[in-house]
């Protein structure tokens, strides 16, 4: 079983790890550096729950290598805030609108919805819907996930 | 947690030319697994359907990424060029709309970022959403092995489902497209269980452009996806459009054969008595809307 050594920025931070060829991204960041807001789900890219952002862009981190982190920059839950170290507007939306209730969804779901913010900051409903059809929840029904970022997207920030 | 195994241990190996792929495929055989975003690969090893011992990361051979336009030679694809990159590539959105049209329709976004249009290929399902666009253009692809390049109809790659006409210690560089006509259409149509993110349960694309060679003035190419052991074409309904006057008439025979052309199977998805229906709908629906084109084009 061959061990990588690998350099990736997680959250702004570079971190130097020797990881085996079998490990995933998720696993990674869950047990090597005990980021454990990303979520384990279904560990087949259907639910979205591990989704974080490789340089800028959502991906399920179930289903891509740490060893393909190498030299790229991972931004998970914990990364996320604003300038301050606080709640970002996208995040802000959330707790406004009730789009949170379990709660397991929501890391991912703040993933894709801020990378939607980024390459569209004014999406039509249709496309929130689509931006996150990737990821599943089961307690709120979507309508108020859609409703929050369409807040945040009104007020003009992720 | 409900602890699944996780994925079974191997070793991973980046290549970095194709020269090595193809020696690490003679040397491993089986054993070795060839991988680009990996959606489908993870996938089924966590399932403990497949179990390399070497897992040869190809996407970062050179040019396995690229995307090249060049005015009337046509379009070339690296095999690891994702589904995003192909559905956001000004050259591909101007000039291959379908193809655009059917990489966006994959999946999620986020698997989407992974996920190529060279691996949704080689898995060769029957409901791989690019293969329909890709026959419908009549798209050349671009095979490496032991003996050097090959270049291979698209058509003439899928045997059955997962099974391609990759000879062993070959692989998959790039996919090739040819200018097309001026004056061309296409749409894709997918059925799933909901209306974005699902596997196709019908996926129909359909390319149309004037000819006058043919007695309608124009020729229509059909490819049917998910109702069959492999993406087909529907060679009798492009026949009723090359030989009768494009309209309803003619577009409802056309969708009929196309509906006769389908041999899907019963399966979670759906019936295959509903799919057959579905491909007549769809099949309608999509001639519709590129004869809409086209004519909007004439003007």
């Amino acid at each position: 079983m061959t061990a990588h050594s690998i350099t990736v920025t997680v959250n702004g931070k570079r971190e130097y790890l020797t990881i085996p060829s079998h490990m995933t991204l998720l696993r990674m960041l869950r047990e090597k550096l005990g980021l454990t807001g990303t979520k384990n789900g279904c560990e087949a890219g259907e639910c979205g729950a591990c989704t974080v952002l490789v340089d800028g862009e959502p991906v399920n981190s179930c289903m891509m290598l740490a060893v393909e982190a190498d030299n790229r920059e991972v931004t998970t839950i914990e990364g996320m805030t604003d300038d301050e170290g606080g709640l970002t507007r996208l995040q802000q939306a959330f707790a406004e609108h009730n789009a949170v209730q379990c709660g397991f969804c929501t890391p991912g779901m703040l993933a894709s919805a801020r990378a939607l913010l980024d390459r569209n900051p004014h999406p039509s409903e249709g496309e929130i819907r689509e931006a996150l059809v990737g990821n599943l929840c089961r307690c709120t029904g979507y309508l108020r996930i859609i409703k929050a970022v369409q807040a945040a997207a009104e007020k003009g920030e992720a | 947690m409900l602890a699944r195994p996780g994925l079974p241990s191997f070793d991973y190996i980046r290549a970095s030319t194709a020269q090595e792929v193809v020696r690490l495929l003679k040397e491993h055989g089986e054993g070795a697994r060839l991988m680009m975003g990996g959606t489908d690969l993870l996938v089924r090893m966590r399932q403990g359907d497949v179990r390399p011992k070497i897992v040869v990361d190809v996407k970062h051979l050179p040019g396995m990424s690229e995307i090249l336009y060049e005015e009337g030679a046509g379009l070339t694809i690296g095999a690891a060029a994702t589904m995003n990159q192909v559905a956001k590539h000004p050259a591909v959105r101007a000039h291959y709309p379908l193809l655009a049209e059917a990489a966006n329709s994959v999946a999620s976004y986020q698997v989407r970022n992974r996920a190529t249009v060279g691996g949704n290929l080689c898995n060769a399902s029957p409901c791989a959403d690019t293969t329909p666009a890709i026959l419908a253009l009549e798209g050349r692809l671009v095979l490496y092995g032991p003996n050097g390049e090959r270049e291979l109809p698209a058509k003439e790659f899928f045997l059955g489902p997962g099974q391609t006409a990759l000879q062993p210690g070959e692989f998959l560089t790039a996919m090739r497209f040819p200018q097309l006509p001026s004056g061309s259409a296409g749409k894709y149509l997918k059925l799933g269980r909901s209306k974005a993110g699902d596997l196709s349960l019908v996926g129909v694309a359909i390319f149309g452009f004037p000819d006058e060679t043919t007695s309608s003035g124009y020729r229509f190419r059909i490819v049917l996806g998910s109702v069959a052991p492999v993406v087909l074409r529907a060679l009798e309904a492009e026949q009723v459009l090359a030989s009768q006057p494009p309209g309803d008439e003619t577009f409802a025979l056309a969708a009929q054969r196309a509906m006769e052309a389908a041999t899907p199977i019963d399966d979670v998805r759906g019936s295959a008595v509903y799919q057959k229906a579905m491909v007549r709908t769809l099949t309608l629906r999509g001639l519709r809307d590129v004869w809409e084109q086209l004519a909007g084009r004439k003007e």
